[in-house]
């Protein structure tokens, strides 16, 4: 987790990592995309503005949040792979959608290109209404992003439901040499049960709708009750379909274990191996699928540690993940955040106080 | 206000109907599943309904459209129709409608929703995307309440309207002055036909059946965006008995919401 990307015979190019998520929501074969401007998410919508038309797709710069993830609701409805995006605070308008498209069986992929980590409630509980969850992938920098983009649409094609990217400034932002995109995917043959009309006079034509999809003619009409229950049935088979992902770095007898994710985790990374070239042995524990949470990677790394070492939570919010990882531990082990940093005056996000030197200082400390 | 019993009624429908007619429960209109509705006595949305999907049946657009329905009473025939339905949120269907439209260019895509789904919660949906220019159709049913929730005050409720939340009537002054969408409409640029129908006697049905067949023919030559406003009976929702609906929206609601073709740009339209 070095943050470079791996050189292959392709050209590379000094690229903008909004650049990189752009050239990999092409490459897997996303053809929509919807997004209304705003900090640090604009730039995504920008590349793809520029990208999707050249591969025959559509991106639309949408009037509204709104009005973004309600096409996005149509286009995915429609067949197409499709996403949308935004900060936080532009996903806090669109959540009624997001909630409502799981019940509705309908999967599209969401960029949470976040203002530091304080939506990571936001992206694991859902902000919206109702018994729902949406898959997150956090990827820890333009390295990760071509995987776990692909990886996302997979899992919103799969479980048909919307999955959660959540990325912030520094991921949106960093210039990084990567390769130049290839040959665009085609895009996957629409599903079975998306809409193009051709069922329409045939006494069975199709219905997609948060409402359930039992029909008047059947002798039923919608009943919510019924569909509720599948709803939440195919939640459960989602939550054990789904394998957590973490990396996880020199836990075996680590003095101190580290659990952090996304941009905190690479200068957790570099923390770690300053502290072992002094001869101190940190363990890192790395989420990459921020729902569902990797509660065995974390439990076994407490196991795997010195004993009684504390597991520091390192996040850029006030403590949110923290509460997943003492739900993994269970107790076993000591957890403490470090956390809550100034942000600069732009709040996008951007944390000065967040340095390696600063975090191998407040490690050292910890250290038994 | 009169009330006229129910047994009378009857009487009447039985006496003027010849004695092979079919009864309405028993007649299945084109491209909807089953003839019985779960709406009020007396509603409006269903004559409405079925005037939107003849004009899909006799254009042969049923297999290369795509409904999307709001949320509101009209929400009943979303999964009552032989066309592919896509189920929108409250206020979304224009949105939604355009994914769609977007990923199946030259489909016939429409929505339809009810004056407080589209007027109220998403009125700028419709706005932008006739802006747009997006090439589907657009109905709102418009009965100036909020039927659903059992008749409450929207943006369209006419001056003197009794709703629940306006019970002496809409007062200008109280409770602002109502909308005219099809109006605000028809100003906008990239819209390919605009007007409003009623769905109150035989004439205003065969109009607006004929208004849908215009929307659908603009939409399908590639105008832009196509907008039927349908002056429906709610007499549920404004607190009348059901015979009296129709004179009801003739003199109240027609009163300010005039029916006619507002703007069209097909080929040797008058409007």
């Amino acid at each position: 987790m070095t943050g470079q990307l791996s050189h292959t015979d392709q050209p590379s190019r000094l690229t903008e990592g909004s650049e990189v998520v752009a050239n990999a929501v092409v490459a897997a074969g996303c053809r929509f995309f919807a997004g209304y401007p705003m900090t640090p998410f604009t730039e995504l919508l920008e590349h793809l503005a520029d990208a999707l038309p050249d591969v025959g797709g559509v991106c639309i710069n949408a009037e509204s949040e709104l009005e973004a993830v309600g096409m996005v609701w149509g286009a995915a409805a429609a067949g197409a792979r499709a996403a949308t995006g935004s900060t936080g605070q532009g996903l806090s308008l669109m959540q009624e959608s997001i909630a409502e498209a799981a019940m509705a069986g309908i999967g599209f992929v969401v960029f949470n290109m976040a203002r530091g980590q304080g939506d990571y409630f936001q992206c694991t509980r859902g902000g919206g209404h109702g018994d729902y969850r949406t898959p997150v992938l956090a990827p820890s920098g333009p390295a990760e992003v071509a995987e776990l983009v692909a990886e996302a649409f997979d899992l919103a094609d799969r479980w048909r439901n919307p999955v959660v990217v959540h990325g912030d400034y520094y991921l949106a932002h960093t210039w990084v040499d990567a390769p130049e995109p290839g040959e665009p995917t085609p895009p996957r043959p629409a599903p079975h049960w998306t809409l193009d009309g051709s069922s329409g006079g045939s006494g069975g034509a199709k219905l997609v709708s948060p409402l359930g999809t039992t029909k008047q003619r059947d002798g039923v009409g919608y009943d919510l009750s019924l569909h509720y229950e599948q709803c939440a049935e195919r939640r459960r088979e989602m939550t054990a379909g789904i394998t957590p992902r973490a990396e996880v770095v020199g836990v075996e007898g680590a003095e101190l274990l580290v659990a952090a994710y996304g941009t905190m985790a690479r200068y957790a990374e570099a923390a770690r191996q300053h502290l072992a070239t002094l001869g101190h042995k940190i363990g890192l524990v790395r989420p990459i699928t921020l729902w569902p949470f990797p509660t065995d990677q974390v439990a076994t790394a407490v196991g795997s540690a010195a004993p009684g070492a504390t597991v520091v939570v390192y996040e850029n919010n006030a403590g949110q993940m923290i509460d997943d990882v003492r739900l993994s531990v269970l107790g076993a082990a000591p957890v403490v955040g470090l956390n809550s940093f100034r942000t600069d005056s732009s709040a996008f996000g951007i944390a000065p106080e967040v340095t390696v030197e600063n975090l191998v200082a407040s490690l050292l400390e910890m250290l038994p | 206000m009169t009330t006229r019993k129910r047994a009378e009624l009857r009487v009447l429908a039985s006496d003027t109907a010849p004695t092979d007619a079919n009864l309405v429960a028993d007649f299945t209109p084109d491209l909807i599943d089953v003839g019985a509705h779960h709406l009020c006595p007396g509603c409006g949305e269903p004559p409405a309904v079925r005037a939107v999907m003849d004009a899909i049946a006799l254009l042969g657009l049923a297999q290369k459209c795509v409904a999307v329905f709001g949320i509101g009473c009209s929400t009943a025939f979303s999964n009552n129709l032989d066309v592919e339905v896509l189920q929108a949120l409250h206020g979304r269907a224009p949105s939604v409608a355009t994914g769609v439209s977007r990923m199946h260019p030259g489909h016939a895509v429409f929505t339809i929703q009810g004056d407080g789904d589209m007027a109220n919660e998403g009125l700028q949906e419709v706005l932008h995307a006739a802006a747009r220019g997006e090439n589907i159709v657009c109905v709102m049913l418009n009965n100036g309440v909020f039927g659903e929730t059992g008749g409450h005050l929207t943006v369209t409720t006419t001056i003197g309207q009794r709703t629940k939340n306006t019970l002496e009537g809409r007062d200008a002054a109280k409770h602002g002055n109502p909308m005219r969408i099809a109006e605000l409409l028809a100003q906008i640029d990239g819209v390919g036909y605009v007007a409003r129908g009623a769905v109150n006697d035989a004439g205003n049905v065969a109009r607006t059946k004929r208004m849908m067949v215009d929307a659908f023919t603009a939409q399908q030559a590639g105008l832009g965006l196509s907008f039927v406003e349908i002056l429906t009976m709610c007499p549920t929702g404004w607190f009348i008995p059901t015979d009296e609906a129709p004179e009801y929206l003739a003199k109240t609601i027609a009163g300010t919401h005039a029916v006619g073709v507002l703007r069209s740009e097909l080929p040797g339209a008058k409007a």
